[in-house]
């Protein structure tokens, strides 16, 4: 019943993924048969060097999907979006089974019937296509029924990589352990390649019986039967859509998945029941990419995003630095999908170029500017990341002419802060928020070039939930430039060294800000 | 000189000569040379392996010889496009080999259709032959193969062969698979279409009783070579051993023969 309910709260999402993983899986499934069946045909003419092709085929189908997914992503070219990764990925999953069928078909033609084409004149092209792929047609869809099936299963996981489709539902109700939301998107997979397999098992019958008589209307009434399931899937879907509602009454706070963000999920969740609004907290929900889908889709009303995640992650813009520039980018952005961002909450969540406490009082340390005479003689630390990216160090190193006397150290982000205090480098990449920075004693230097984007902390809510109830805009815009840097990093000190609890934190925070 | 030349009075459309042929190393034709005459047919007995089927192989080209020449209407086979010598030459395969994805109708419509005659022609086409084979068109050409009984099926593969009205047809062992009723049912029907058609045709049987029933000339061929080459009459009285071993069967039939009668007569 929950499972209905959630359907019919979420309609329109709930058919643009199914809409995706139809055509992930249509899409791929369609594109492996027209590489699958020729190299099928190949393998079975040319059976040594075919082999070594379907042993490939094999090893291919033997890789786990998510690696599969992880090693492409990365890749230029061919990663980098995930519906583009998906569809490769699963097409390599559906060569197999349709290479193998293929061949198999073909093989398994009565050598009789071949020479017979052969004796009436066909030339090779010719046999091809009256003899051989007619007979091997049962052969072929059942390999085809085989690839599609697995396809649906595996394109469940492409929303791993942003390919969308029912996954994401298996994923995001994983995230926020909500089985509801996990059936919600495993059950109509469930159904979709129950239903492919069904009407494909039903065509190849078809096919097969042809043989013996009362052909093309069996055909047809597989053909038939797959768009009527899927109709129904559609329909009832639809239905269930259209009799959708959600009360109001309630406020779902949402956060990323680190300390920071549990924190201000906290703040916020706080701050509303003050109010007196009722919250429910949907907090530690996963990425960037989950966050903002929940908020479109009002699995969550509001969570805390960072303008410069926002513009370039999300929307996809290109890096600009000047903070009100970008935050008005990102509100218009924003507005165009029903969701309003707040004034930012007071501080930066950025890339901090960190030197030692005593280092900066010695030698007068302000900003980045100020080490480029000293550098000659320093040694850096920076992540993987950070030290690899075009925007990271090599673009930092340019804007401000900084040269080390000796290549930066490629350390673990969380090894570095302790790194720079014990003297083994002297100048690192951090971030911003981090408590180890007051704890420590470190002096994060400041960015006078804006060389990096801004971060700016904010609210981001669903418009309509702001429209009917005013005091959630009320409660929010009381916390515009309230927490600053300092505050953030105390806060994150208590939670991540001092093993507080964030709801306390929280508490503490609003008690004294108030 | 060509054999087509020696041979004088009615032209020669296929001959064969001195003609060898190894497969997988095992000689099957050792130096066969003989020629066959526009309208006749010629029957082929010997027993399994003798190296029968080859000899029609490479009639169309489907096998190409080792060393000797043949040659079809005149043209040696080795320069001739394999691919239209068997349009021009029609073929009834050993098992039938029906096309079972295939009605009766597109089955026999195959060659018409590879030879790009129009619709309209390859239809009335295709109900003309299976007329001829005794099957009527309305009642079989909608069937498919696997719902006709195994004579018809051979009846439609002997239309299949004759569809492109190839001036040639091959019959390799065309009704070994079925009773003797039939087949004899068969025989008689060839005869009728033959006498029709008039087709040059080499058909391959290991059957003697067969060769004696189709054949203007019989050849016998025994471990690659033609043994034997002559009319019905002169096959049975040859003094060849190798002959008389394939004539055995029939000799012992014919010993029986008026044991046979008499049993019969004896019913009311």
């Amino acid at each position: 019943m929950a499972l209905i309910e959630f359907w019919r709260s979420h309609p329109s999402e709930v058919m643009a993924l199914l809409w995706q993983h139809l055509m992930l899986v249509c899409l791929s499934t369609g594109i492996a048969t027209c590489i699958g069946v020729p190299l099928g045909i190949f393998a079975a003419r040319n059976q040594r060097a075919g082999a070594p092709l379907v042993w490939l085929a094999n090893v291919a189908q033997t890789i786990p999907s998510l690696a599969m997914f992880g090693f492409l992503l990365p890749l230029p070219f061919i990663g980098g979006l995930g519906a583009r990764v998906a569809t490769i990925v699963l097409v390599l999953y559906a060569l197999l089974p349709i290479i193998r069928t293929t061949s198999a078909g073909l093989l398994a033609i009565d050598a009789a019937l071949l020479e017979a084409g052969t004796a009436l004149g066909m030339t090779a092209r010719q046999r091809l296509r009256i003899v051989e792929l007619p007979l091997a047609l049962p052969s072929i869809v059942a390999g085809i029924r085989v690839a599609a099936v697995i396809g649906v299963g595996t394109a469940t996981i492409a929303a791993a990589v942003g390919a969308g489709g029912l996954g994401e539902y298996i994923f995001r109700g994983l995230s926020m352990v909500d089985s509801t939301m996990i059936l919600a998107g495993a059950v109509p997979a469930a159904v979709v390649a129950l239903t492919i397999d069904g009407a494909l098992t039903l065509l190849e019958r078809s096919l097969r019986s042809r043989r013996s008589g009362r052909r093309q209307r069996r055909t047809v009434g597989a053909v038939v039967a797959v768009g009527a399931a899927l109709a129904v899937l559609g329909a009832g879907v639809a239905i269930a859509a259209a009799f959708g509602g959600r009360q109001p009454s309630v406020v779902r706070v949402g956060s990323k998945n680190f300390t920071e963000q549990i924190i201000l999920g906290e703040i916020t969740a706080q701050a509303l029941e003050r109010a007196g609004v009722t919250v429910e907290r949907r907090l530690n929900l996963g990425g960037t990419f989950i966050c903002d889908r929940a908020v479109r889709s009002g699995d969550i009303d509001l969570y805390v995003e960072y303008s410069g995640t926002a513009a370039t992650a999300i929307f996809k813009q290109p890096v600009d630095t000047d903070p009100r520039r970008v935050l008005a980018t990102v509100r218009r952005a924003y507005a165009d999908v029903g969701i309003t961002v707040f004034e930012p909450l007071g501080f930066e969540n950025t890339f901090a170029i960190l030197v030692r406490g005593a280092d900066a009082r010695r030698l007068s340390l302000k900003t980045i500017e100020d080490v480029v005479p000293h550098a000659r003689g320093w040694r850096a630390g920076f992540g993987y990341e950070f030290l690899q990216r075009a925007d990271g160090f090599p673009g930092l190193a340019s804007a401000y002419g900084l040269q080390f006397g000796t290549p930066p150290i490629a350390m673990d982000l969380s090894l570095i802060y302790r790194a720079l205090a014990d003297a083994r480098v002297d100048l690192v990449a951090g971030d911003a928020t981090s408590g180890l920075i007051r704890a420590l004693d470190l002096v994060m230097l400041e960015d006078s070039k804006r060389y990096f984007p801004p971060y700016d902390a904010a609210v981001v809510a669903r418009s309509e939930t702001l429209l009917a109830n005013p005091r959630v805009k009320e409660a929010l815009d009381a916390l515009s430039g309230r927490i600053t840097i300092a505050d953030i990093r105390a806060m994150n000190h208590a939670v991540d060294a001092e093993r507080h609890d964030p709801a306390t934190v929280a508490r503490e925070f609003l008690a004294r800000v108030r | 000189m060509s054999t087509s030349q020696i041979l004088g009075y009615s032209p020669v459309v296929i001959a064969f000569s001195d003609v060898h042929l190894a497969r997988g190393g095992t000689p099957v034709l050792r130096g066969v040379t003989f020629a066959v005459e526009a309208g006749e047919t010629l029957v082929l007995v010997g027993r399994s392996g003798a190296g029968k089927s080859s000899i029609l192989k490479l009639i169309n080209r489907m096998l190409v010889p080792d060393a000797g020449t043949i040659e079809v209407n005149g043209r040696q086979t080795t320069d001739t496009d394999g691919v239209a010598l068997r349009r021009a030459a029609g073929y009834v395969i050993q098992e039938v080999a029906l096309f079972p994805h295939l009605t009766v109708r597109d089955n026999v419509a195959l060659v018409p259709r590879l030879l790009g005659w129009d619709e309209t022609r390859v239809r009335s086409r295709v109900d003309e032959l299976l007329g001829l084979v005794g099957l009527p068109p309305d009642e079989f050409a909608a069937r498919m193969p696997g719902e006709v009984s195994g004579g018809q099926r051979q009846r439609v593969g002997v239309a299949r062969a004759l569809a492109g009205d190839p001036p040639i047809l091959l019959m390799d062992e065309p009704f070994g698979a079925l009773d003797p009723v039939t087949r004899t049912e068969l025989h008689e029907e060839f005869r009728r279409i033959q006498r029709l058609v008039k087709k040059t045709t080499i058909l391959v049987t290991h059957d003697m009783l067969e060769a004696f029933a189709l054949g203007d000339r019989i050849g016998v061929l025994h471990d690659g070579d033609m043994a034997a080459l002559d009319t019905p009459s002169g096959i049975a009285t040859s003094r060849d051993p190798r002959v008389r071993a394939l004539l055995a069967p029939l000799a012992e039939l014919a010993t029986l023969l008026p044991a046979l009668t008499h049993g019969l007569t004896r019913w009311p």
